[in-house]
């Protein structure tokens, strides 16, 4: 069976794990039936014409995994960021582990997402919430149709929230190929700042095949730092689609760094609903092999005097493939925008190939919008500059390529995520850098 | 130290020097001399190992050994410096990162440990004194937005934090003020010892009153056409090439 008409028939299945009588019973009955109409998107999609999803959807996934496992903290260490303190919420293929996770209802919730839908007191949050920004394409439809646990994250006006929260999916592998669908809400009031982090884990080489959903609410002067850590194993694919609503003077900051995966789909979407609004989406990818990273932006300026950066870095080596399409759209109310998007890529080989499309949609005349992409290969000269004081030439493109990407760890505050990430890089260059940038 | 054997070398199929010989011993400072486009920075970028120069024909002996096969880095690690004409811009390496890198790859391929953190600091306190290079430049990136005498002074200071056997100062005198000239030559000086040797190639004979040489070589359609003393730099100044082009046609 395929496994658009596997996915359709399980729901009745999955509707009987669920209460009924919740508030998003109708929200999922329509959104599989949106799933139904519009099925996996296609190669024929604009939106998807570089990406084809054929080799993921193979398998036989289970989309119920049965198997309940339990994962000692010390073998999993290593994937937290585990030198500060933070809150954290752990599923373990799907299921919530309260094991390893660290949750709070203490003037914030940082919690579930199954706890929020079952629970009467967070229903007003999911009436005025829920699904309201998610688009109604066939993947996040399919998400909204079994959404069920996720992360659920609400964070009263004027909190500070100092412990980063870090969201963790792990799959064991217990099921031969593994389907997920993770929702998770972030809910940042007035005020309010929260710093997340998030990670998907596959521990063995089962395919799974995540379709994530967050959206994320920024209201007036929130401040809302987020963080993708993308280094799964090459059977692990992801489909993540995040949906940011922005109210005035907020502040929303995206970093997705890329390293590892079979096939990672990024759907960023930035909706700014209000004036003075700050969005910054950045992203180092560094992938080799056959792997395949594909960034889909798009930051809808509605309405005057808001800001938008965007900086993307791309290092592609063997057959690795990457996409970069970034959107700007801006209204004609949306006035004094002032909009920036860069794409700066690498390729170390013949065979790595990167599509680069920015588009601009421009309907204001008074704004100021800038984008460049550019392709390359490491700078000769540069080489032998390094070389010719005694740095190998391992070490002396691994110094290149941190120096390419160094910018984007600029606008990381959080000095332990830094750390880690130039250690992967570090890792994934196959160099020992001397130093931390 | 350094024993230059007929060398041949081109770039993409076109010959450039045609039959170099040149013996430098330690404790010498040489002086390569001649009219743009003679060959001189092909010569400095040959012995430093760039690898888009074919050697046809020839040798290049350091302490003996024939470094034809070597890669830039290992010619480094050797205890060869080339300053660069044009010093490269790295964007997103500080100045002291890249030399903290330079010079603990330099010592593993020695089979050294890291130098210990203090030891660094102090080295690079006392070598940017010497060229009067302030504390904030060192944290600045790689060469990024430096004047022309900031590049040169930053060469110098990789050169006395990395202590070669074999300098060779390609057009350093290029772009600097009279002050800056006199800070770069009085820190190639101090770095001079009856160990180590200088080769300075230059256009002009204004660094060489301040880097004085030994030796004195003109380089002429890849070949060298004379070798003098330092006077033979006066002359040059005095008379300009075209008279020893008139000689070698001669």
């Amino acid at each position: 069976m395929e496994l658009k008409e596997k996915l359709v028939s399980s729901f009745m299945a999955f509707e009987d794990t669920v209460d009924v009588d919740s508030p998003v019973h109708d929200i999922r009955t329509e959104a599989i039936k949106h799933f139904e109409n519009e099925g996996f998107p296609t190669k024929r999609q604009e939106a998807w014409k570089y990406t084809s999803l054929n080799s993921v959807l193979k398998h036989d996934y289970s989309v119920f995994p049965k198997h309940e496992d339990a994962l000692e903290f010390k073998d999993v260490k290593k994937y937290f960021i585990h030198d500060i303190d933070s809150y954290k919420i752990v599923f373990i293929d799907g299921k919530y582990s309260s094991h390893l996770s660290q949750t709070t209802h203490d003037g914030i919730d940082v919690c579930l997402m199954s706890a929020a839908l079952s629970k009467p007191k967070y229903r007003l949050v999911i009436e005025n919430y829920f699904n309201k920004i998610a688009s109604k394409d066939g993947l996040s439809s399919l998400n909204t149709a079994f959404s069920a646990e996720g992360a659920y994250i609400h964070i009263p006006k004027n909190k500070l929230v100092e412990k980063p929260i870090q969201i963790l999916h792990f799959s064991t592998g217990n099921e031969a190929a593994l389907m997920l669908q993770p929702r998770n809400l972030v809910v940042v009031d007035e005020n309010s700042h929260v710093q997340i982090i998030e990670r998907h884990q596959s521990l063995t080489d089962n395919p799974v095949l995540t379709n994530s959903v967050t959206e994320i609410f920024a209201n007036k002067r929130a401040i809302v730092d987020y963080y993708k850590i993308q280094n799964d194993r090459e059977t692990a694919s992801l489909i993540d689609s995040t949906f940011i609503n922005q109210k005035q003077e907020s502040i929303a900051k995206v970093h997705t760094f890329s390293f590892g995966g079979k096939i990672i789909r990024n759907n960023l979407n930035f909706y700014q609903n209000g004036e003075r609004i700050d969005s910054t989406m950045k992203g180092i990818t560094i992938i080799g092999n056959k792997q395949h990273v594909d960034h889909n932006t798009l930051v809808h300026h509605i309405e005057p005097n808001c800001e938008s950066h965007q900086d993307y870095k791309g290092i592609f080596g063997d057959s690795a493939t990457g996409v970069f399409n970034g959107k700007v759209l801006v209204e004609k109310e949306a006035q004094k925008t002032d909009a920036f998007q860069a794409n700066n890529n690498i390729l170390l080989s013949d065979k790595a190939t990167i599509n680069t499309k920015p588009q601009l949609e421009i309907f204001a005349d008074d704004v100021k919008c800038s984008h460049g992409c550019t392709i390359g290969q490491l700078d000769e000269s540069a080489m032998f500059y390094l070389r010719s004081r005694g740095i190998p030439e391992k070490e002396a493109r691994g110094l290149l390529m941190f120096a390419f990407s160094n910018n984007v760890l600029d606008s990381v505050k959080i000095p332990e995520i830094k750390n880690r990430i130039t250690k992967i890089i570090a890792n994934k260059l196959g160099v020992n850098i001397g130093f931390d940038l | 130290m350094l024993k230059i054997n007929n060398l041949h070398a081109s770039v993409e199929d076109k010959a450039i020097l045609k039959g170099i010989n040149l013996e430098v011993k330690p404790g010498e400072v040489h002086a390569i001399m001649g009219p743009n486009g003679s060959g001189k920075s092909t010569l400095a970028s040959v012995i430093a190992g760039k690898e888009e120069y074919e050697v046809e024909e020839g040798e290049i002996l350091l302490e003996g050994e024939n470094i034809d096969e070597l890669a830039a880095e290992e010619r480094a690690h050797k205890g060869i410096f080339l300053s660069f004409q044009y010093p490269v811009e790295i964007p997103g390496v500080s100045v002291t990162n890249f030399m903290k890198t330079a010079i603990n790859e330099t010592r593993k391929a020695q089979g050294l440990e890291d130098m210990p953190a203090n030891e660094m600091l102090k080295m690079i306190r006392e070598k940017s004194e010497l060229l009067e290079i302030d504390r904030k430049f060192l944290s600045r990136s790689l060469n990024e937005g430096f004047s022309g005498g900031e590049k040169k002074r930053n060469e110098i200071f990789q050169m006395a934090m990395l202590e070669p056997k074999l300098a060779i100062l390609d057009e350093t005198d290029s772009g600097l003020d009279i002050d800056a000239l006199r800070i770069v030559a009085n820190g190639v000086n101090k770095l001079k010892s009856k160990d180590n040797a200088v080769i300075v190639i230059t256009h002009y004979q204004r660094l060489l009153d301040y880097i004085v040489p030994d030796f004195v070589h003109v380089l002429h359609n890849g070949k060298i056409v004379k070798s003098g003393s330092k006077e033979l730099a006066h002359e040059l100044e005095a008379k300009g090439y075209d008279w020893i082009k008139e000689e070698v046609n001669a």
